[in-house]
């Protein structure tokens, strides 16, 4: 608690979240400019660029990205602020959050199946209108999912875009006068949505700012998602990397770390035009506020965001229930609405091989949460009070296009001679799982009421002895709620996986996006939904155990 | 319990609380054991800081200096768990996840063995206080009266050399507070220890009956 111990988590901070990301960021540009002698590359040279320019519809590729990743974040915000703006603290507040909060531990890949199951031409959506308003009797040749303009791909980024930055913003509500703030905007003749505007989207924003930040670049660089829904003639760029990536030809490896840097500039360009739209958005906002304009009723505007939060909610939860009943199905022919009957065949035949990446997955889940979890409790008992989790450092695993740095660590640990294995993949799921346990510990640590650390010191109580008979058990739920949030994070990473992994480690998550192609519907429902039940179990646990151990402390019961 | 005998006199030399530059509060007083020095003050005059300067807890973003010496040792060399202050808070702060007997056990010092011998010792503390069988309690579900007491009886099982009060009686209604208030300052006077009092109530003061400090009133005004 004294001063001196502050800089110590400056550097701890550093040292497990930054240097992974530098290494690996090193280890891919090295490559891209011809340098990896281990491939024999040991001059600098541009000719892998140029390789990289004469790859056909590169640019096609490298736009959808970009187009992609800035129209789902811009999109999504809307939706969320609009949402925050006209209902923050109503019921139907309420209620929304509570339907959109357990879709933060539906991982990525498991929401984009289900959104597939639900729009494709075969989906279950046409087949609620066919052939009755239709007239297919067969699902039509429509390139959906996988449209080349990539809007099924903004769709089920949007989907998942919204729980997170809804909560983000949760997050940071109860730090502004938002009752205040909407009794004086009302007298003052302002609808709620405007009034929330003008008086708060700016103090709200720059608490949301690098979240939103990592959203960007998540969602620019998403290798999973894009598979499944995204575009594949041409696929977008971080799909194309993943493919030279796993490809056996050694020239595809420097290809890969070109194409990996051009990664890296499109993530920068697309913070660099989304602060482009943020100085747009500022000088909007100015003229609204100076103007006075009143913008009359809002009614329309509120619903509208409402429904698009609730629709988006409930096409996940729909598409889930898709999963588990597409697992189950027997023979389902287009346009039928429900299997003509049901069986266990798919999952007795899938059971077989699941098991061992059913087990992978959850080791490494529980390993790399768990050293988190105890990380992220040593970082905070030393830093105090002081907002850790504001820093860039933390964020910075994720505003670092995944692709550009793993590839690099990939690359360093083969020089280092590390194989494949659940321990390696744990240690990079670690960097990736340790900003959100973070970020999810961070406010109830800093909330607890430090008298009660006081007292104990002034019983005689050692620091050591405070945190284990106080502070932890009286902050056990926050601690299981960031082990689950570790838990989910692991589990739903693909892209980390795979390349740390290199086709020796394969978990549930690697399984399931690598049947995507197939497009075996049985198979995909049994995988994903497993995929996207998993991550609950983590947040089940973590709800019970303090039920249970506190079923007689009503204080500990929230 | 301790005996008078034991304990010896609060001695504070100098005391100063600064916060960015200027001083909020300077003390020098002696507190003989069993004697409480009352220190009244608005909010914000720095009445909190002191307290937390002697406990060992005092923010960073206050600056302190001067000796608080217990007989001859100066406790600001000591990290605060070798202090044996012992607080209360305007707020009982019962551990929420212990029993009401939890909360007293854990306060007894590790010199003191045995499972038996502990419970024991607590189900007494509670008896002298009228909260006899309330050991396996959950402490949400006592009164504020009764949690105000059994935080009272937590920090002297704790077997501190002095004592601590940051305005413990101001969120209690009338009736309890005086009831509360005597008690308090009986069971100091009884264990013997020296007592500083902050608080902004000028009957906390009458009633303490000891010497009395007022701080802040010029830089208020």
């Amino acid at each position: 608690m004294k001063s001196a111990l502050h800089p110590h988590i400056g550097t701890g901070v550093t040292v497990v979240l930054c240097l992974p990301v530098l290494a690996g960021l090193a280890g891919t540009l090295l490559p891209a400019f011809g340098y990896l002698p281990a491939l024999g590359g040991t001059q600098v040279t541009f000719q892998h660029f140029e390789a990289l320019a004469a790859q056909p519809h590169i640019l096609r590729s490298a736009l959808i990205s970009l187009a992609a990743g800035l129209t789902s974040t811009f999109v999504a915000l809307v939706v969320v602020a609009t949402f925050v703006a006209g209902f923050a603290g109503t019921r139907p507040f309420a209620f929304i959050q509570h339907l959109l909060s357990p879709l933060l531990a539906v991982p990525h890949a498991a929401s984009a199946f289900a959104i597939a199951f639900l729009i494709a031409p075969s989906g279950f959506l046409l087949r609620i209108i066919s052939p009755v308003l239709t007239g297919f009797t067969r699902p039509p040749d429509w390139l959906i999912p996988n449209d080349s303009l990539g809007l099924s791909m903004i769709s089920g980024l949007v989907a998942k875009e919204i729980p997170f930055l809804l909560l983000v913003m949760l997050a940071a509500l109860p730090q502004l006068p938002v009752a205040n703030a909407r009794r004086l905007m009302t007298a003052l003749g302002f609808n709620r949505v405007s009034g929330f505007a003008i008086a708060l989207w700016p103090l709200l924003y720059r608490q949301v700012r690098l979240p939103v930040f990592a959203v960007l670049v998540y969602s620019t660089s998403v290798v999973d998602v894009s598979m499944i829904l995204g575009p594949q003639l041409p696929p977008t760029l971080p799909v194309r990397i993943a493919h030279w990536l796993a490809d056996d030809d050694i020239g595809a490896r420097f290809l890969a770390s070109a194409g990996a840097v051009l990664q890296l500039a499109l993530g920068l360009l697309a913070i660099a035009i989304w602060i482009g739209v943020e100085r747009l958005g500022r000088i909007c906002h100015r003229r609204l506020s100076s103007s006075g304009k009143r913008l009359g009723d809002d009614r329309l505007l509120r619903l509208a965001a409402a429904s698009v939060m609730a629709t988006s909610a409930a096409f996940i939860f729909i598409g889930l229930g898709l999963l588990a009943l597409w697992s189950i199905a027997g023979l389902w022919p287009f346009p039928d609405r429900l299997p003509t009957n049901l069986t266990f065949k798919t999952w007795e035949r899938a059971l077989e091989t699941l098991a061992a990446p059913l087990a992978t997955t959850i080791a490494i889940a529980l390993l790399s949460s768990l050293v988190a979890l105890a990380i992220a409790i040593g970082l905070l008992s030393r830093s105090g009070h002081r907002s850790a989790d504001r820093w860039l450092p933390v964020f910075l695993p994720l505003l670092v296009p995944e692709i550009t740095f793993v590839f690099g660590l990939q690359i360093l640990a083969a020089m280092a001679g590390l194989s494949p294995s659940i321990a390696t993949v744990a240690a990079l799921h670690l960097v990736f799982v340790l900003p959100y346990v973070l970020l999810s510990l961070g406010p109830p640590w800093r909330a607890l009421d430090r008298r009660y650390e006081q007292i104990a010191s002034g019983l005689g109580k050692s620091p050591l002895a405070i945190l284990v008979t106080i502070r932890l058990p009286m902050l056990l739920r926050a601690c299981l709620t960031a082990f689950a949030v570790g838990f989910a994070v692991s589990v739903s990473l693909y892209l980390p996986t795979v390349l740390i992994g290199a086709g020796r480690v394969t978990t549930i998550t690697t399984e399931a996006v690598a049947l995507s192609s197939g497009g075996d519907r049985r198979v995909i429902g049994v995988y994903a939904l497993l995929q996207a039940l998993l991550p609950f179990l983590g947040f089940l646990i973590a709800s019970l155990v303090p039920q249970l151990l506190f079923r007689h402390r009503r204080a500990m019961r929230i | 319990m301790q005996t008078p005998g034991k304990t010896m006199a609060l001695t504070l030399s100098d005391v100063t609380i600064r916060l960015s530059g200027r001083v909020l509060l300077s003390v020098s007083a002696t507190v003989m054991p069993g004697d409480v020095l009352t220190i009244m003050g608005p909010s914000g005059a720095g009445k909190s800081a002191l307290l937390a300067y002697i406990g060992g807890f005092l923010d960073p973003a206050f600056v302190a200096s001067g000796a608080v010496l217990l007989g001859e040792d100066d406790l600001i060399g000591l990290p605060p768990q070798q202090r044996h202050t012992g607080i209360l808070f305007q707020d009982p702060l019962l551990f929420p996840h212990l029993s009401v007997g939890g909360n007293i056990v854990f306060a007894i010092p590790e010199a003191i063995r045995g499972r038996d011998v502990r419970r024991r010792l607590a189900e007494e503390a509670l008896d002298e206080v009228g909260l006899g069988g309330f050991f396996d309690r959950d402490p949400e579900t006592l009164s504020g009266g009764q949690k105000a007491r059994v935080a009272l009886q937590r920090v002297l099982l704790s077997q501190p050399r002095l004592l601590l009060l940051d305005e413990p009686f101001s969120k209690l209604d009338m009736a309890l507070r005086q009831q509360t208030r005597e008690l308090v300052f009986a069971k100091a006077r009884s264990a013997g220890l020296p007592t500083i009092l902050v608080t902004h109530d000028r009957a906390d003061a009458d009633a303490a009956g000891g010497a009395f400090i007022h701080i802040g009133a010029e830089t208020q005004s």
